[in-house]
């Protein structure tokens, strides 16, 4: 380590540094500010715009900072007159073309060339020449183009080449007629795409849906967690006046770095689709009134006390949050209701474990092999298929176990199109090579053996189930051989189960008591009375009868953000609750990470948190426990009572189910995931929204 | 990448055979550095331009992503992305050229020809492509480039005897 560490002194501070490390590292580690446009910390290094360069002693010239590397006894000026003139007269360059706009760019007021023009431009231009124009782009429904705007700095180009693995984005023209496109006009159509916003420094990419709607100064930035997926991702919700207008990324190394999928970035716009319910509705024969909230909450009370014990079912979303899913699982459970489940799209259901990646999501990188099986990663969890990218990338043998297949921009080992039936039995071949079985022996390949190596012989490894593993037929026998397969090779077994807060769910207790009922036959089977928590039957599970098994109930609340057709035609009383982005809550991770966050925009029309709802609810039906004041006193204790659980371990082999040679496994649409999702004009219009009509089932 | 059918058959075999051939010259999975040379044989191949197909195609035939060729068309001059005439034509009207009256040279091509700098002839023949600047030959000047080829010490009749020549 010592070896590796030089000596520098940057602006009279000396400084330890790596050996090879470039200088503008070194500098924003220790806080030293150097200015910069194409640098970019989780990119590669391009060092063409040149705003960074410094005076290096001994050197001739200044140095771009971004693009070299530190020496023993190198003495680095950032700031001395040098360095300041080289880069003001590159700010001087940048601006001859750059357009004076300001005012009507959208950019304005979070512009880095705008910030670094105060401090490095001069009041007045010295040219006087023509500045040149660039005909806009058109990248599709999701980033807005001023490309006259931009100053070549190649950060969206880099992104797409190193980070999403798709260039399709470059440079094309030479000196003046030097611009980014995609030559021949192409949108750009991959789940992190809304990332180029965010990497551009000027406004030259902006996000489309928010174009012209607030200024950044006028909003204020509310810390938010993504409610698409289970990494966790960390977002900022940018709020004007008590409406969420846009949703940036916060950075967490941890977890989603720097980026954001696409879904996360413009799911916001669900949030006020023109089906939001507005206040309490009752249904009166085949119409709708609107009542208050006393009203509806004691006609909710007296509809669940007439439900026979046990024949109230309640179905919760994925995506709720702990506090709202502690207090359901403790009114269904008060109410003498076992029925509670949130595992809408699963069909099989083994032992409920609790959901878990198994290790932490910045160790994905590091993998050196992997196995997933039944999953289309970048569409389950775009941000945890980019980290796959960087590990496969790096020589990491990822192999795929699907039933179809999918298009990952990233070396893949071994890529198997299995049917469900077909996964189980390379799952058994699998199992058995690893038990030792030599090529030809029970049905063992040499492919099959080359996998299991690849899992024995390296260190860092792990199996991973995904959405499509869950939604399998016989996912019980699934995930017992391939937790038998991670045993047998030392593998991390990771369940990668759908919604933001699975793991939380269980924890919450969101899971059916032994002998009642689980979602699958909640949905097939009418109940007396059914409770949604943010749940559209039909839309969000894959059981084709599942609105006729709801609408067949005498008594159906709906707790929901939106009053959608579905539901008006299946509800009998719809309370209007707040989405994501409008209640306080905490979301637990698929690593395990319980993080909370509070209400960023103010619910719409009379909606309420949906935990203050369950709570008067609660109170109302005389039930013990509802007494708590704050979120934060339902998450101490739902996280007391998940510190106090066994820790679960998935259970291993268990036999094999039959299932029909024929069976089929459903993969949802990218951007239907969700209520939120399916409310966003701007997702349904990218390719991925396209070729995704709404409840459209995909091949198996 | 966009899901649709190959392009590489609108390469012809000889264009294919010459990739391969520049292929083998860089080390395995270099592939890139051979966009250069395969746009060159396929612009040949197509009598004198590029079109996005055909890009497409060497992008495909390279295992490329198709903006990368893209980006190498359209930076170097002597890729044409646009339909213009066989024979590319340019007259040098840099410092020593034009001290030798290439500002003649450029009047009489156009007026022979009947087009501006930047045009084709109607029968596809010429491609008058620009006023050229220093190619190194100021010992000739004044001098014009057809088809990579230096014509030096021009006169209307040395002018017109290249010229008719092409085909």
């Amino acid at each position: 380590m010592s070896e590796d560490a030089v000596n520098i002194t940057v602006d009279g501070v000396p400084m330890k540094a790596r050996k090879g490390e470039m200088i503008i590292r070194v500098t924003d580690a220790n806080d030293v500010y150097v200015p910069r446009f194409c640098y970019h910390e989780k990119l590669p290094v391009a060092a063409n715009c040149r705003m960074c360069l410094v005076e290096v002693e001994k050197a001739p010239k200044p140095l771009p900072a971004c693009a070299t590397p530190v020496m023993e006894g190198m003495v680095i000026r950032t700031k001395s007159a040098k360095a300041i003139a080289a880069q003001r007269s590159v700010m001087e360059f940048l601006l001859i073309n750059h357009p004076l706009d300001c005012p009507i760019c959208d950019q304005g007021g979070e512009c880095e060339l705008q910030d670094l023009a105060v401090g490095y431009g001069r009041d007045i231009s010295r040219y006087h020449e023509r500045k040149r124009v660039v005909k806009d782009k058109n990248l599709g429904p999701l980033v807005s183009t001023d490309m006259t705007r931009c100053i070549h700095c190649t950060r969206c180009v880099r992104f797409g080449q190193d980070v999403a693995g798709i260039p399709e984005l470059g440079t094309t023209g030479r000196g003046e007629h030097n611009e980014i496109g995609t030559y021949i006009e192409a949108s750009v159509n991959h789940e992190l795409s809304g990332n180029i916003i965010d990497l551009c420094p000027v406004g030259a990419l902006n996000s489309k849906p928010f174009r012209y709607r607030a200024r950044s100064w006028e909003m204020t930035q509310q810390p938010l967690v993504s409610p698409h997926d289970g990494l966790g991702t960390n977002l900022y919700g940018h709020v004007r006046r008590g409406r969420l207008m846009r949703v940036v990324p916060r950075r967490n190394d941890a977890i989603n770095e720097t980026w954001i999928s696409d879904r996360d970035r413009f799911s916001y716009e669900g949030v006020y689709s023109a089906d939001r319910l507005q206040a309490p509705m009752l249904r009166d024969g085949d119409s709708w009134k609107s009542v208050d909230w006393q009203t509806a909450l004691e006609a909710v009370a007296q509809g669940l006390q007439q439900a026979p014990k046990g024949g109230t079912g309640f179905l919760a979303s994925a995506s709720s949050t702990v506090e709202e899913l502690t207090l359901l699982s403790r009114l269904a459970r008060g109410i003498g209701s076992g029925n509670i489940d949130h595992r809408l799209r699963q069909t099989d259901f083994p032992a409920a474990v609790t959901p878990s990646l198994g290790m932490a999501v910045a160790d994905v990188d590091a993998l050196q092999a992997l196995l997933v099986i039944g999953a289309n990663l970048r569409h389950e969890i775009p941000l945890l298929a980019s980290r796959v990218r960087k590990a496969a990338v790096r020589g990491a043998k990822v192999s795929f176990l699907n039933p179809e297949r999918f298009e990952y921009l990233f070396p893949v080992a071994q890529y198997w199109v299995a049917s469900p039936a077909q996964q189980l039995a390379a799952l058994q071949v699998l199992v058995a090579a690893a038990r030792g079985a030599a090529v030809g022996s029970e049905g063992v390949t040499a492919e099959h053996l080359q996998l299991v190596d690849s899992l024995k012989s390296n260190e860092r490894k792990a199996i991973w189930l995904g959405a499509l593993a869950q939604r399998h037929p016989a996912f019980g026998s699934l995930r017992g051989l391939a937790a038998e397969l991670a045993a047998l090779t030392g593998a991390t077994l990771g369940v990668l189960a759908e919604g933001a807060n699975a793991a939380g769910a269980h924890l919450a207790g969101a899971v059916p008591d032994a002998g009642a009922l689980n979602a699958g036959q909640m949905l097939t089977t009418s109940l007396h009375s059914y409770v949604l928590l943010g749940v559209e039957p039909q839309a969000d599970s894959l059981v084709a009868s599942a609105a006729a098994a709801v609408a067949g109930a005498r008594f159906v609340v709906a707790l929901t953000p939106y009053a959608s057709d579905e539901l008006k035609a299946v509800a009998t009383i719809m309370l209007p609750i707040g989405s994501f982005a409008e209640t306080s809550g905490t979301y637990v991770s698929l690593e395990g990470r319980w993080q909370s966050f509070a209400g960023a925009a103010q619910p719409v029309g009379e909606s309420r948190p949906a935990w203050k709802v369950l709570r008067v609810l609660g109170n109302l039906l005389g039930l013990q426990g509802f007494a708590q004041s704050a979120s934060e006193e339902v998450l101490a204790e739902a996280r007391a009572l998940a510190d106090g659980a066994a820790p679960q371990a998935v259970p291993q082999g268990g036999g094999v189910a039959a299932i029909a040679a024929d069976a089929v496994v459903t993969d949802v649409p990218l951007y239907q995931i969700d209520a939120l999702v399916r409310r966003a004009p701007a997702l349904q219009a990218t390719r991925d929204g396209m070729q995704a009509p709404q409840g459209a089932q995909g091949a198996a | 990448m966009t899901g649709s059918t190959s392009k590489i058959g609108l390469l012809t075999e000889h264009t294919r055979h010459e990739i391969d051939s520049w292929v083998a010259r860089f080390p395995e999975g270099r592939q890139r550095s051979a966009v250069l040379s395969a746009l060159r044989f396929t612009q040949e191949q197509n009598q004198g331009f590029l079109t996005p197909d055909l890009m497409e195609a060497v992008a495909e035939y390279l295992k490329l992503p198709a903006i990368q060729v893209f980006e190498v068309a359209s930076f170097y001059s002597m890729f044409e992305t646009h339909p213009c005439g066989r024979h590319h034509v340019s007259v040098c009207t840099n410092i020593s050229c034009m001290l030798n009256g290439s500002d003649e040279v450029v009047a009489y091509v156009e007026k022979k020809l009947g087009i501006k700098t930047g045009e084709s002839t109607p029968d596809g023949r010429i491609f008058l492509k620009r006023e050229e600047e220093c190619l190194a030959s100021c010992t000739g000047a004044p001098m014009m480039m057809v088809d990579h080829h230096f014509h030096e010490h021009l006169t209307p009749e040395k002018i017109d005897g290249v010229l008719d020549a092409l085909k």
